[in-house]
């Protein structure tokens, strides 16, 4: 069972990304789970069809400690098993430390027992407390994908969660697996997106173009693969999934100093606009 | 016993060994055990409650009540707002307090629980109150707790009339119920109109009567505590315990306030008797100068066998600077003055006494452990160890007489009935002292040598 967790930006397509990716190697037969790790749960709404997933952390206020895995997970597109830890509501309680709980819920209830391919790990936004760090310590998720496009903010963002992945890449066993650009549409991004992840020891594993596709499928509560199997925009989720699936190059990221990262920017970027 | 405290002193940054402090919510609780009708409330997991309560359980020999808010998980992760509506309901409903004064913890403090937004937010019962105050206990200790939870009642419910009551407002710091009752003779000595706050006097050395009564009839009321707002002026005891309530009231109210070292020993009780001599515009009171000679005149009859004699004083700042203080007029050396709580202005009044006494090579530390106490009377010998209950393993491991005082003392009983502030106060812990020294100059004396006149 590889245990992946899925990083980046608020707002980078990240929970888009892994359902669309996810349904890609459903598709392939795989065997697969996704947590969403996002107090807003949003992360499984494409899988299963807009349906509302009761979310654990909800369950467990209202059942308490003592409620069976089949109220939290269901089954949709693919077989794909969804599960939501949810959380409090903005400005109220600890969402670090409700992930930490669910998590552990998830362990206790025995959701990591049934035969599975993948557990995807869908976490909002940076690694800012020890409680988003959760899928990547004690040696669950082992290898990480960080969402990013050729934007500044998010390329920070990408360089901050490699430091959270090298703290805990001795004690956790995290290795990062890849960069998956989301296309932004921006000048030179993949040349740019590439050169950063090359620069932290890794690799730019798929560039998924900009397609309206996304939107509409998004729309209809669906992934592209399922809205529209035969459209190009499917063809590069599936490209996605098949080089997730083959990936062999697992790195402790090596994060630039705020110098480099800068620099970087110019040479491909803006370099480039003039 | 303690056979492994190495002599060799290291720097250390994060490590405390025995340590000469605990949390903040045990001061919280036992400045709200001081109010009248109140029940003291953690906000947090009910281990911390049980543990506060059995602190001071332990060192009063009393019951303490107090109620949580009883976290589990979710309410970590939804925050505590939901479990303090539901206590405050149930604990006015089941128990019916005046009052509930609500500390934090440092799991609803690490959440982020907005106290005030929830106190606002609840149906109180007409007539009843909810105050709060925050107390996390990774920062500072009981001390900051007690003066926190005082300000917390200050600024929730002291009112200005307008009309001053002519009371004097006195806050005794953090001491024994038996002190504040020694505080109160004084006061009323000096014929003097005041309001003590905290006041656990009747509360945690309440007599047995055969009934249990889960609100004694001591403490500082309600309608005291509102008054404090009309008082002409505030007495602060205690320099490190007492400024900042007594800053919040002036604040607030404008009531000017003196700050005044706890009234250990001679000169600093004398400060006390000055400061309310000019309040009261009176004389002091003849029997209080009686008690003033009597600690003197004892003091010169014994003053051979502890002249020159080296002490360790540890505990609480402000008690651990006057009993420095009373030491130093016994014609002692405080060779080292230990607190765990941390503040620079130990230091600086301790040199200060230091100073005026003009005594040599004696150290006083801040954010200090029992551990390093121990490194440094192994590197240096001190005659008696002066403290809490924490340092019984020291003594016996360096066979040292050890004379308990502050809080908490763990081991002995009926302690906290008796002051050691004021003159009498004073006499008592030089009797205890010089008996101290006295039985071990027995104890080690040759049959020959054992003196029946001393």
């Amino acid at each position: 069972m590889r245990q992946v967790a899925i990083y980046g930006k608020g707002g980078i397509g990240k929970s888009t990304t892994t359902q669309n990716l996810t349904a890609g190697l459903g598709e392939m037969g795989k065997k697969i789970m996704i947590v969403g790790c996002d107090p807003k749960a949003d992360s499984t709404r494409l899988i299963l069809g807009g349906l509302a997933q009761r979310t654990v952390l909800d369950t467990l206020r209202e059942e308490g400690e003592d409620i069976e895995l089949d109220l939290v997970m269901k089954d949709g597109f693919a077989g794909i098993k969804c599960v939501e830890s949810g959380g409090p509501e903005p400005g109220v309680g600890c969402a670090g430390r409700g992930i930490i709980t669910s998590i552990g819920l998830l362990e206790r209830l025995g959701a990591y027992t049934d035969p599975l391919d993948y557990v995807f790990y869908d976490v909002l936004g940076d690694v800012v407390c020890g409680g988003f760090a959760m899928p990547i310590r004690e040696g669950k998720a082992r290898e990480i994908y960080i969402v990013a496009s050729g934007e500044m903010m998010a390329l920070y963002a990408a360089n901050n969660i490699s430091k959270g992945i090298q703290k805990y890449a001795n004690t956790g066993g995290v290795r990062l697996g890849g960069i998956i650009c989301n296309s932004r549409k921006v000048d030179g991004e993949a040349e740019l997106v590439s050169a950063f992840a090359k620069e932290l020891g890794s690799q730019m594993i798929h560039f998924v173009p900009r397609d309206n596709m996304v939107q509409r499928a998004e729309i209809n509560k669906k992934t592209v693969i399922d809205f529209n199997p035969e459209c190009a925009q499917a063809n590069e989720y599936r490209a996605l999934a098949g080089k997730i699936d083959q990936n062999g190059m697992f790195v402790i990221p090596k994060p630039l100093k705020q110098e480099r990262l800068e620099e970087l920017l110019m040479e491909h970027g803006l370099l480039e606009a003039v | 016993m303690l056979d492994l405290t190495p002599a060799k002193l290291a720097e250390r940054s994060a490590l405390r060994v025995n340590p000469c402090k605990t949390c903040q919510p045990v001061g919280a609780m036992y400045a709200a055990l001081g109010v009248h009708r109140c029940l003291p409330h953690s906000h947090g997991s009910q281990g911390c409650a049980s543990y506060h309560r059995t602190l001071l359980s332990r060192h009063f020999k009393e019951p303490a009540a107090a109620s949580t808010s009883s976290f589990t998980e979710g309410a970590s992760v939804f925050g505590g707002g939901a479990n303090l509506k539901a206590s405050v309901r149930n604990v006015f409903d089941i128990y019916n307090p005046d009052i509930i004064a609500v500390h934090t913890t440092c799991l609803s403090e690490t959440i982020g629980d907005d106290l005030k937004a929830f106190i606002q937010d609840i149906d109180i019962p007409e007539g009843k109150l909810v105050v709060h105050t925050n107390t996390p206990s990774y920062v500072g200790s009981h001390i900051n707790g007690f003066y926190n939870m005082m300000t917390g009642f200050i600024s929730y419910l002291a009112k200005s009339a307008g009309t001053p009551n002519g009371k004097l407002a006195v806050f005794p710091g953090f001491v024994n119920p038996g002190d504040m009752r020694e505080i109160k003779r004084i006061l009323k000595a000096f014929g003097a109109d005041f309001t003590l706050f905290p006041d656990t006097s009747g509360v945690l050395d309440a007599p047995m009567t055969g009934r249990y009564e889960m609100y004694p009839s001591g403490g500082t009321t309600l309608a005291e505590i509102a008054g404090l707002g009309d008082c002409t002026a505030t007495l602060a005891l205690g320099e490190l315990t007492s400024d900042e309530p007594a800053n919040a009231l002036k604040r607030k109210h404008g009531v000017p306030y003196r700050l005044l070292p706890l009234p250990i020993g001679v000169s600093f009780t004398d400060r006390l008797m000055i400061a309310l001599s000019k309040e009261k515009k009176v004389e002091v009171p003849t029997e209080l100068e009686e008690e003033r000679g009597q600690l003197v005149d004892v003091m010169l009859d014994a003053h051979f066998h502890y002249s020159g004699k080296k002490a360790a004083v540890f505990g609480d700042p402000d008690t651990v600077l006057g009993l420095a203080g009373l030491v130093l007029e016994m014609g002692m050396i405080p060779k080292y003055l230990l607190t765990g709580t941390s503040g620079s202005a130990f230091v600086k009044l301790a040199e200060n006494l230091f100073r005026r006494h003009e005594v040599k090579d004696c150290l006083a530390r801040e954010s200090a452990d029992l551990f390093e106490l121990h490194q440094l009377i192994k590197n240096g010998k001190v005659d008696i160890l002066i403290g809490t209950s924490y340092g019984k393993q020291i003594a016996k491991a360096e066979d040292i007489p050890f004379v308990r005082a502050g809080i908490p003392v763990l081991d002995r009983y009926g302690h906290s009935y008796f002051p050691i502030v004021g003159y009498r106060g004073g006499l008592r812990m030089l009797e205890r002292i010089s008996d101290a020294l006295l039985d071990r100059q027995d104890r080690d004396a040759a049959d020959e040598d054992l003196e029946l006149v001393m």
